[in-house]
């Protein structure tokens, strides 16, 4: 697990729309530059944001990737309760699920 | 001069960005308090106004974590989000960089604190600018308090950032306001967001209103984890502003709104002398 890696990743992508461009042509060579586990690359590259959830991403640098995948906000709630369905809770990191599978506290 | 004005609000990038989601009697009145405070900052006729946020990310990153970072440019570009996703218009914000410089001079007598001349703003200070200064006129100079994650600031240490950041605008022949955002308990970003621990706020509230010191500062990061999520971590920007105008608050306005994900909150600080 290289969480810092793709954290990194995430924050260099919210900052700069070269990096954004990069992802959009080539996702695989872009993420060459992170030493980052195949299931990491495997979940960045295919937008997997349920799974990169439960691998430990920050929030706050993961729903802005959601919202650069087109995802709206029900999505990228349900997309991590789906990940959390799929993969069991968070590995590691401080974003974690204390509600019920079916808890919507926020009606999304 | 001195200090002028101080106050806290929220800063939950769904107050403008899921607007539309939103109760809109609870979305007005939320947007009603924040006009109040706008009015309250006005009068104070400020020529500067001091923004203690918690930024996510947005230019600080675990590579190289400041616990207390200032601004010092002349221009700050805002916000760092896609403008659609937060609902507000990517603008340039004055700063003031001679300023800043002579505010980081006296704060570093008593607080080691990084300087950054360039700063992307993140929700964290265009949310409550929206409101707060629409017009983008006022010059900021934004400050920044590592809330994100352990290791993190302990909150005596927000409380003398405070206290250091109050000499320093007394110090200088402007007329400074402050206000600190953040959000109480909320786990944002999370399948949890929406969850709001009421009761945890209003008692934090209520010992900041009080100004009290010892009260604010009892508070464990385990604690605050496990009762207000790891976005309470967050309150280190209401105890700076405590520490820095050391008057008795008074709260304007507070309401949960779940999808916001946050108690909304609004409140403004007398300032002793």
């Amino acid at each position: 697990m290289s969480l810092y890696q793709l954290q990194k990743f995430l924050f260099d992508l919210n900052r700069d729309s070269a990096v954004q461009h990069e992802f959009r042509d080539n996702a695989r060579h872009l993420l060459e530059r992170y030493d980052l586990t195949a299931e990491e690359r495997d979940a960045l590259s295919a937008g997997d944001i349920g799974l990169i959830y439960v691998l430990g991403a920050n929030g706050q640098l993961l729903m802005h990737f959601a919202a650069f995948l087109g995802m709206a906000w029900p999505d990228y709630i349900r997309a991590m309760r789906e990940g959390v369905r799929r993969h069991g809770l968070p590995r590691a990191g401080l974003y974690a699920m204390t509600t019920a599978m079916d808890e919507k506290v926020a009606g999304v | 001069m001195s200090l002028v004005f101080a106050g806290i609000c929220s800063h939950a990038p769904g107050i403008t960005g899921r607007a539309n989601m939103a109760e809109p009697a609870q979305r007005d009145a939320l947007y009603e308090a924040f006009g109040r405070m706008r009015d309250q900052l006005v009068a104070s006729r400020p020529d500067a106004l001091i923004v203690v946020a918690a930024e996510h990310f947005a230019n600080f990153f675990m590579n190289n974590m400041p616990s207390f970072a200032v601004g010092m440019a002349d221009r700050y570009h805002g916000p760092i989000e896609d403008p659609a996703w937060l609902g507000i218009e990517r603008t340039a914000i004055p700063g003031d960089a001679t300023l800043s410089r002579q505010l980081i001079d006296r704060i570093m007598q008593t607080v080691d604190v990084s300087y950054a001349e360039e700063w992307k703003l993140d929700h964290g200070i265009m949310v409550p600018l929206h409101f707060l200064t629409p017009d983008y006129k006022l010059p900021i100079v934004p400050m920044n308090i590592n809330c994100q994650g352990p290791p993190l600031p302990p909150l005596h240490r927000a409380w003398a950032f405070g206290e250091a950041l109050r000499s320093a605008a007394d110090s200088v022949s402007q007329r400074v306001a402050l206000i600190g955002t953040g959000g109480i308990s909320h786990w944002p970003a999370t399948p949890d967001s929406g969850r709001i621990n009421e009761s945890w706020d209003r008692d934090l509230l209520d010992r900041w209103a009080r100004n009290d010191k010892a009260a604010l500062l009892s508070y464990t990061d385990a604690d605050i984890y496990r009762q207000a999520g790891q976005g309470g971590f967050e309150i280190r920007t209401f105890i700076c502003v405590a520490g820095a105008a050391r008057g008795r608050g008074h709260l304007r306005h507070y309401m949960p709104i779940p999808i916001f994900a946050v108690g909304c909150t609004v409140a403004v600080m007398d300032v002793a002398a």
